[in-house]
């Protein structure tokens, strides 16, 4: 785990001071709401259906048991005790007092924690991979990388007015768990000819437009790793469209410029930055990487388990994952109850997950942009005790990757900006598939209430869409949609439907599935073997 | 009939235009006919509301239903957490959808 | 109007001339850059450049912000104004990135501009105002 120095805390200590002063303003009335909203959002503050939310920045998906029981005492004190994992490895609260917003940034702070451009035209909190560190196929650990980003881009004085907002993702493996492709900018480490560099993509999102990520560089050097971030971010803030916010996204530009030209761009600007001094030095990275240092994993574990409970036998099968180390095992924390709320987790259960987590996994935590927890350092032998201490409060879902472990953003019951809700079309899906879902094995399905896709729905194998059809909530369906390394992007099939038409629809499009699929095929697989159009007869007849 | 509906600055809370001032509940919104927009003014100035707007609503037997389904959950909560639904009668949120 | 200014030369009182017309005039010292507007194409002529006004139609617009660094990165030592809706909570960002004069279309207040321009003692980048980032600072 990264820890913060004099100057990281110096830093976001003065954020809470900056933050206080500017919600003193507003309420005085020194602001009016216009001149505060821009201010508010930098800072991750929302005006949402019911109250004021607040969106809290879990850099790359990494936290310790103490700032887990912080996000359960900011729950507790200031919410209505529960918060909300993200599909960028945030937690939101959705029920914040302007008034004690200054107080929780500054109980953040003491866990070295923020909510900094969580919001706004600016560079984002920077994502990962939730198995990173852990995973057995990984060329190296992402973190440290994705903490340089997160210092660099904090408080950037050139990129803090974009177009648009800004995803950067990092991950370390081939495996792509963190979505790369379908952000901004997403790295890739790899290695050549024992040098580490990335591999660089840039103009992937899905929002209105979406579109693939196109590589730009196949390998960039990691000591030049910053100076190529702030070449291709000048040449986005100069020529990226500010004239329609609908097009202001960098894939709106690489599309319009054609990828190799925006690559030939940046290249041209990279050489004028790169003599300036901008790359951090060697000693810096290796600081960083320091914290990342493997934890002091025992050797010579066994690798049993005992798999004599079947319900602890179905949940190893499903939720955990190998590990690096022998030994020790990657246990995913599903939060997503059949008839629950997806990314949602009580105080309580936050809490448990943080004694879990300091008992079992060296005090590490991630989020994934799943809406999922992950344990990443569990000694075998230890499973059994972590699945006991996880089913007594309701975490020992056994779905990671099956039907009713669905993305869902939190659509028309919490926000703004939805035309539908997505929470009660997930729990229809999940409690109508729960039962069957083991056979069909992987399936990724992913709801969103408009357009924005918070709910990544173009990259669900099963992806569905709310929009407003004359005031009534209706539901498109998508299929054939990826997020992994083999993205592509799911498309509309057809007419959309009503809550409980869309639950019939992916009934239907999995039936016609079991009777289309060769043995061990995915949905996805046969899919794109066998193309929409046996789905589209089996939903519209 | 329009209602003029908000959150309250300090505490984010959902509100509804009473005539008088500022209710939690939808229940006691009032008719305010072509008003709304000077009202919204001049308690937005008076910081006793933010981010005001008028909406369209039917007359219910238990007062006031919005026309939108958006300001249908706003005006009781989560559809998803009847837990967490303003209401002073339980059975308010079945009007919702 | 200037109403903040950083520097100790005396102001420039000629009027900055736009892109095109100082391009067309061999004696022109002053400019104004719209938003969008190449300042790459000034890069011949800093030796005689006195004063740079970059404008900035809304605070959302951020060009001007690569505007500045482009010129002090290329070694332009003149006046470099941010001019139109340049409001508090962006002074230390257009001071980091090169801005030493300010013409804001509505009067800021001294306090506030204090407050803004002395909250955070130390960065994490390099810029154009010379402050040493952070890595600087643990490294030497």
């Amino acid at each position: 785990m990264y820890r913060y120095d004099q100057y990281d805390q110096a830093i976001v200590d003065a954020r809470v001071d900056e933050f206080r002063d500017q919600v003193a303003r507003r309420l005085s009335g020194e602001f009016t709401e216009d001149q505060f909203k821009p201010l508010r959002l930098k800072n991750g503050l929302y005006l949402q259906l019911h109250a004021y939310m607040l969106r809290v920045a879990i850099p790359y998906g990494t936290l310790d048991g103490r700032q887990m029981r912080m996000l359960a005492h900011i729950a507790r004190k200031y919410d209505r005790d529960y918060g909300h994992f993200t599909t960028r490895q945030n937690i939101q609260y959705n029920w914040i007092k302007l008034e004690e917003a200054g107080d929780i940034l500054a109980d953040l702070a003491s866990v070295e924690m923020h909510a900094i451009q969580t919001s706004g035209n600016c560079i984002r909190n920077i994502s990962s991979d939730q198995f990173a560190g852990a995973a057995a196929d990984e060329v190296g650990d992402p973190r440290p990388w994705a903490e340089l980003l997160r210092q660099w881009s904090t408080f950037h004085p050139e990129f803090s007015y974009l177009p648009r907002k800004f995803k950067i993702a990092v991950v370390g493996s081939d495996t792509d768990r963190a979505a790369i492709q379908l952000h901004d900018i997403g790295l890739q480490l790899v290695e050549q000819g024992g040098e580490l560099g990335f591999k660089v993509f840039v103009g992937g999102g899905m929002g209105r437009t979406p579109i693939i990520g196109a590589c730009i560089k196949d390998f960039l050097p990691a000591r030049h790793f910053l100076s190529y971030q702030e070449a291709i971010l000048r040449v986005y803030n100069r020529y990226g469209r500010r004239d329609n916010i609908y097009k202001a996204r960098i894939k709106i530009l690489v599309t319009e410029l054609g990828a190799e030209e925006f690559a030939r761009q940046v290249e041209a600007e990279w050489r004028e930055i790169l003599p300036l001094g901008i790359d951090a030095p060697v000693a810096e990275i290796e600081r960083i990487e320091g914290f990342f240092a493997p934890p002091p994993f025992e050797t010579g574990l066994a690798d049993d388990v005992d798999l004599s409970d079947p319900d602890f036998a179905v949940w190893v099968k499903q939720n955990v994952h190998a590990h690096k180390v022998p030994g020790y095992a990657i246990a995913t924390i599903s939060l997503k109850p059949v008839g629950g709320i997806p990314g949602d987790a009580s105080s309580a259960q936050i809490e448990r997950i943080a004694d879990l987590a300091e008992r079992y996994s060296f005090d590490e935590i991630r989020v994934t942009h799943a809406q999922n927890l992950v344990l990443p350092h569990v000694r075998k032998a230890d499973l059994y005790a972590l699945w006991q201490g996880l089913r007594d409060a309701d975490l020992a879902n056994a779905n990671l990757d099956l039907a009713s472990d669905i993305i869902a953003c939190p659509g028309l019951d919490y926000c703004s900006l939805a035309n539908a809700r997505s929470i009660p079309v997930a729990q229809a899906l999940a409690e109508r598939l729960a039962p069957i879902e083991r056979d069909p094995g992987e399936l990724k399905i992913k709801i969103s209430g408009c357009i924005n896709a918070c709910g990544h729905h173009h990259a669900g194998h099963i992806g569905i869409l709310g929009v407003d059809r004359k005031g009534e909530e209706n539901y498109q369906l998508l299929l054939g949609g990826s997020g992994a390394e083999d993205a592509s992007l799911a498309k509309i099939i057809g007419p959309g439907f009503t809550q409980d038409g869309v639950v019939e629809a992916v009934d239907k499009v999995l039936g016609r599935y079991r009777e289309l699929r060769t043995d061990g095929e995915r949905f996805l697989d046969t899919y794109r073997r066998v193309g929409v159009d046996p789905f589209k007869a089996a939903v519209y007849g | 009939m329009k209602i003029l509906t908000g959150n309250d600055l300090g505490s984010g809370a959902v509100v509804w235009w009473t005539g008088e001032g500022w209710s939690r509940f939808v229940a006691d919104a009032v008719d305010v006919d072509e008003h709304g927009a000077a009202i919204a003014a001049a308690e937005e100035a008076a910081r006793r509301v933010n981010a005001p707007y008028v909406i369209e609503a039917s007359a219910g037997p238990d007062g006031p239903v919005p026309a939108h389904i958006k300001d249908r959950v706003r005006s009781v909560g989560p559809t998803v957490r009847d837990d967490l639904a303003l209401a002073r009668d339980p059975r308010a949120g079945s009007y919702v959808i | 109007m200037v109403e903040l200014r950083f520097r100790d030369d005396a102001a420039v009182d000629e009027p900055g001339t736009t892109l095109d017309g100082f391009l067309d005039q061999s004696n022109a010292t002053a400019v104004r850059i719209e938003a969008g507007e190449d300042v790459r194409r000034l890069l011949p002529f800093l030796d005689r450049l006195r004063l740079v006004e970059i404008a900035f139609p809304t605070y959302r617009d951020g060009r001007g912000y690569s505007a500045a660094r482009i010129l002090r990165e290329a070694g332009y030592t003149g006046e470099l104004r941010a001019a139109g809706d340049v409001l508090v909570d962006q002074l230390w960002f257009m001071r980091r990135t090169g801005f030493d004069s300010f013409a804001p279309e509505k009067a800021l207040d001294p306090a506030a501009v204090e407050r803004a321009l002395n909250r955070y003692a130390s960065v994490y980048q390099r810029a154009a105002d010379g402050r040493p980032p952070v890595w600087k600072l643990r490294h030497g």
